[in-house]
């Protein structure tokens, strides 16, 4: 089908792709402003895989851990402590939890011990979706988040929510609204074969194009939506590659992605709640021992990466603004397998942190003993049991922080006996 | 390029990645079912492609170095995408793909655990390029439209599988759920159908199914490799009882001896592959591949399908040419009717836009920001698919994809059309859509895509103004809604 050409004659037509920005329109900026780019932000934080809370919060004073986890189990002498919980059990963070420790020290970290729900599914991928439904008996629909940011006040900017990863979450799937997804602000601009005034025509077309589709095409104009909002963000996006943060990020995927975020917490640019996540936490072989291996370097990425972010934050005067709350699908068996590993359990853990936590360890720990009249675990003994229902953490952040009725975005009320990290 | 039946337009999207003008050569004067095993039965035609690897009038791939294919993920990645263009079997690397997202194993976790040598091969070893077992993708695509069962065994036996769901650490004292649950979840018959008792029990038929070196692990050693084995020693003997039936009969895998021990897994894959749930499962992903992932599986078809494959003793070939005859596939209402993968976008827009002189190596990067980095499926339950490929981000990706490609075709655009289409704007926007295969625009777009080759100046048809505008009007076409469906 291609006209034969030579190498040279080839090479003389072809030029590189010509990168163009343009201004925002400014009423996107106004609907930016007026649904508060100063106000409250959400930094919701995915630990994907399901996370082993016990190795994350160290029961080292139970004689279970070590008898059931006798290859991974952090020696006692190794943990970050962190005090007892409210029934007096004593707690340690994972030793590369530095980070963590920093934070839980300045009072900003809460721990929401045993988190999660009743019959709690053990698949990666319904275990995910009901965290983001916030709905145990049904993995489909709509999110949390997404319901929430759907009852913004309309318009709603394309910009309130942003996802930093390439993957799509249950968690941010609204009616109406569609959260970017956006990885990589550098690359987020416009490009076209052609420069100057010809690349405008182009991009001008692409724009009315993109905006001719009607409802009666709405798989076309799902897809033309999402062309359209890159169009509508591209310059506010743009902005953030700017960013100078006060600290150094570690040099790994998490860590650029809340700096990231911090850029565009500094900048302004009106984004209500961030996505971010960081996976390897399905670790049935290799979590290491000794405190060492697999695990700790998971653990390096989360603890380092948040100080990080926090300090950053805090440096700018921002950390009032914001508000972390980390989550992940399940907790893990609490015996060891065969591959220095452990596989999929149940109740696992949460984490808050912002200028306006109360920190502190909220929930009581599981006794690892597998009697059979112990209700901490489940499962013949084998899994934890949750004791916090996820949803009211949601709820808690919903009405504490964002302002929200997290009775209409949950569908009940799970106020009672939230815990009060805020 | 369009045909000019809308019928095997839609075939060569579905069951290929679009046509080039050689692809429509291949299957000129056929009727349509004859069409059908043209591709169904695509061992009639040679599995040749590789040869045209480096050869001229090919798209590139980029060397650093030499190309190594079976022990460089990047090269290994060219490889696949210079397949997918140019095979004279559309239909395997179309099946390949498929298999690559049902059985989800990635790279950087099998290249975390043995190094990126191994790992490349682990994942795309060509059997016989170096030493040791095919890679996981030459696995899924040499047997693509064979028997499901025994797929399903090659690949519980891949070394590939057992580092990424860790069965090669699956012993007899602690075993390992990863494999055991996986293979019920998303594999075969899905979600609903067992317990937590099962997986424990699967876990414990798969103990002893590991990985050995040969002839000894030596890190980035291209001729050393590792091999599924057996290992009787690290096999849990006694029975394992399910809360269902295995083949229609029995609830319980017998207590065995450790020497013959491995038949506890055969036993449970066959069982798995066999049972109509599985069947079904396979045909709903089956109707969001071919027919549609914008309606929902029609029931009828489900059924239909997974009637052909269980009488099919697990065949696939019959079952894609029952789908690809079938009325729910040539109904035209299902043309266009799917979201297409960025692998898809890619390689159509290439066959279509042309790629003389580009290289497959630029189509690296901006698949991996559209969403899908090939080998690297996000999880084991594969890519998200349908309206998840449509982020802001990954949208603006395939309009800058068709960027970077119509100013590197730039020359080539703007030559490909005659005197007579060259003297309106028209008669280009109508050659250009007959080019490039995007679904039916109405008129407002039409519209549109003529007021840009007007915008700017009068028409005049002159070579600058072909360089611009036919560049520009490719890129307009490959980055409309319409051009990403399939």
């Amino acid at each position: 089908m291609a006209t034969k050409v030579t190498r040279r004659e080839f090479i003389r037509g072809g030029v590189a792709a010509f990168t163009v920005s343009f201004a925002a329109p400014a009423f996107l900026v106004d609907i930016a402003r007026a649904q508060g780019a100063v106000s409250r932000n959400l930094v919701v934080i995915y630990l994907a895989g399901g996370n082993d809370a016990l190795s994350t919060v160290i029961p080292y004073t139970d004689p279970f851990y070590f008898s059931r986890r006798p290859a991974i189990a952090v020696p006692a002498g190794q943990v970050l402590q962190i005090g007892s919980d409210a029934s007096g059990k004593a707690l340690g963070l994972h030793p590369r939890l530095t980070g963590l420790q920093t934070i839980f020290n300045e009072g900003r970290l809460a721990i929401v011990q045993r988190a999660g729900y009743a019959n709690s599914s053990r698949s990666h991928f319904q275990g995910t979706d009901i965290w983001g439904t916030a709905d145990p008996n049904n993995s489909g629909g709509t999110g949390w988040l997404g319901r929430y940011l759907d009852a913004l006040p309309s318009p709603i900017d394309p910009l309130a929510g942003w996802n930093t990863s390439g993957a799509t979450y249950r968690a941010l799937t609204g009616t109406t609204i569609a959260v970017p997804s956006i990885t990589n602000p550098a690359g987020y601009s416009f490009a076209s074969p052609n420069s100057g005034a010809e690349a405008i025509n182009e991009r001008n077309s692409a724009i009315r194009l993109a905006s001719a589709a009607g409802s009666d095409r709405p798989n076309l104009a799902f897809v033309n939506t999402s062309a359209m909002e890159a169009f509508a963000t591209l310059d506010r996006v743009g902005s953030v590659v700017s960013y100078q943060s006060s600290v150094t990020y570690p040099n790994n995927g998490f860590a650029q992605a809340l700096k990231t975020v911090a850029g565009s917490i500094a900048k302004g640019i009106g984004t209500r709640v961030y996505w971010v996540q960081t996976g390897g936490f399905d670790t049935h072989s290799g979590q290491g021992n000794a405190g060492g291996g697999g695990y700790a370097t998971l653990m390096s990425t989360v603890g380092d990466g948040l100080l990080a972010f926090y300090k950053d934050l805090e440096n700018q005067g921002l950390l009032n603004s914001t508000l972390m709350i980390e989550f992940s699908e399940f907790g893990r068996r609490i015996s060891e397998n065969g591959s220095q590993g452990t596989d999929h359990g149940a109740g696992g853990m949460m984490m808050v942190i912002g200028g306006a936590v109360r920190g502190g360890i909220y929930g009581t720990a599981a006794d690892l003993n597998p009697r059979p009249d112990n209700t901490t675990l489940e499962n013949a003994g084998g899994d934890v049991t949750y004791e916090t229902d996820f949803r009211s953490v949601y709820a808690k952040v919903l009405d504490g922080w964002l302002g929200a009725d997290s009775t209409a975005i949950l569908g009940g009320n799970f106020r009672t006996n939230a815990p009060a990290f805020i | 390029m369009q045909s000019g039946d809308a019928l095997l337009d839609h075939l060569f999207r579905r069951a290929g990645f679009g046509a080039s003008a050689a692809d429509l050569q291949a299957v000129a004067g056929m009727s349509y079912a004859a069409a059908v095993d043209y591709f169904v039965d695509y061992d009639k035609q040679p599995d040749d492609v590789d040869s045209k690897i480096g050869l001229p009038d090919y798209v590139s791939v980029t060397t650093r170095g030499q190309f190594s294919p079976n022990t460089n993920i990047d090269d290994a990645r060219q490889r696949w995408l210079f397949r997918m263009v140019h095979t004279r079997r559309p239909l395997q690397e179309k099946m390949a793909l498929f298999w690559h997202n049902h059985f989800g194993v990635g790279y950087s976790k099998v290249a975390g655990v043995v190094g990126a040598v191994l790992g490349t091969k682990m994942m795309a070893n060509k059997a016989g390029e170096t030493p040791g077992p095919q890679g996981h993708y030459e696995l899924v695509r040499q047997m693509a439209v064979g028997r499901f069962r025994d797929l399903l065994i090659a690949v519980a036996q891949d070394p590939a599988m057992l580092v990424f769901l860790d069965g090669r650490t699956n012993t007899r004292a602690r075993p390992q759920e990863n494999f055991g649950r996986e293979v019920m979840e998303l594999f075969t018959w899905g979600i609903g159908h067992y317990t937590e008792a099962d997986v424990y029990a699967a876990a414990r038929v798969f103990t002893g199914w590991n990985l050995r070196n040969v002839p000894g692990m030596v890190a980035n050693d291209p001729a050393a490799y590792q091999e599924f084995q057996y290992n009787a020693a690290q096999h849990e003997t006694t029975a394992k009882a399910f809360t269902f039936p295995l083949n229609g009969g029995s609830n319980t895998i017998p207590a065995r001896a450790a020497a013959s021990g491995m038949q506890d897994g055969i036993d449970f894959l066959t069982s798995l592959a066999n049972h109509p749930e599985t069947a079904r499962r396979l045909a709903q992903k089956l109707w969001n591949f071919f027919v549609s992932d914008l309606d929902a599986p029609d029931r009828a078809f489900v059924d239909a399908v997974a009637d052909v494959y269980l009488r099919s003793d697990t065949e696939m070939r019959p079952v894609l040419r029952f789908i690809l005859n079938s009325g729910w596939f040539t109904r035209d209402g299902n043309f266009n009717a799917r979201l297409s993968w960025p692998a898809e976008f890619v390689i159509r827009t290439i066959k279509e836009m042309g790629w003389t002189g580009f290289s497959v190596d630029s189509a690296r990067v901006p698949l991996t920001n559209m969403g899908q980095t090939l080998f690297e499926p996000p999880n084991v339950a594969g890519w998200q698919l349908g309206r998840a490929w449509f982020g802001t981000g990954q949208m603006l990706a395939r309009m800058n994809f068709a960027a970077t490609l119509a100013a590197n075709q730039k020359f080539n655009l703007a030559r490909s059309f005659s005197t007579t289409e060259r003297a309106q704007a028209q008669r280009v926007l109508n050659a250009m859509l007959q080019r490039l295969t995007a679904a039916p625009y109405q008129s407002p777009e039409l519209n549109e895509l003529l007021g840009y080759l007007n915008t700017g100046g009068p028409w005049t048809g002159s070579d600058a103004q072909m360089s611009t505008k036919a560049a520009g009007l490719a890129r307009l076409i490959a980055g409309s809604g319409e051009y990403q469906f399939v």
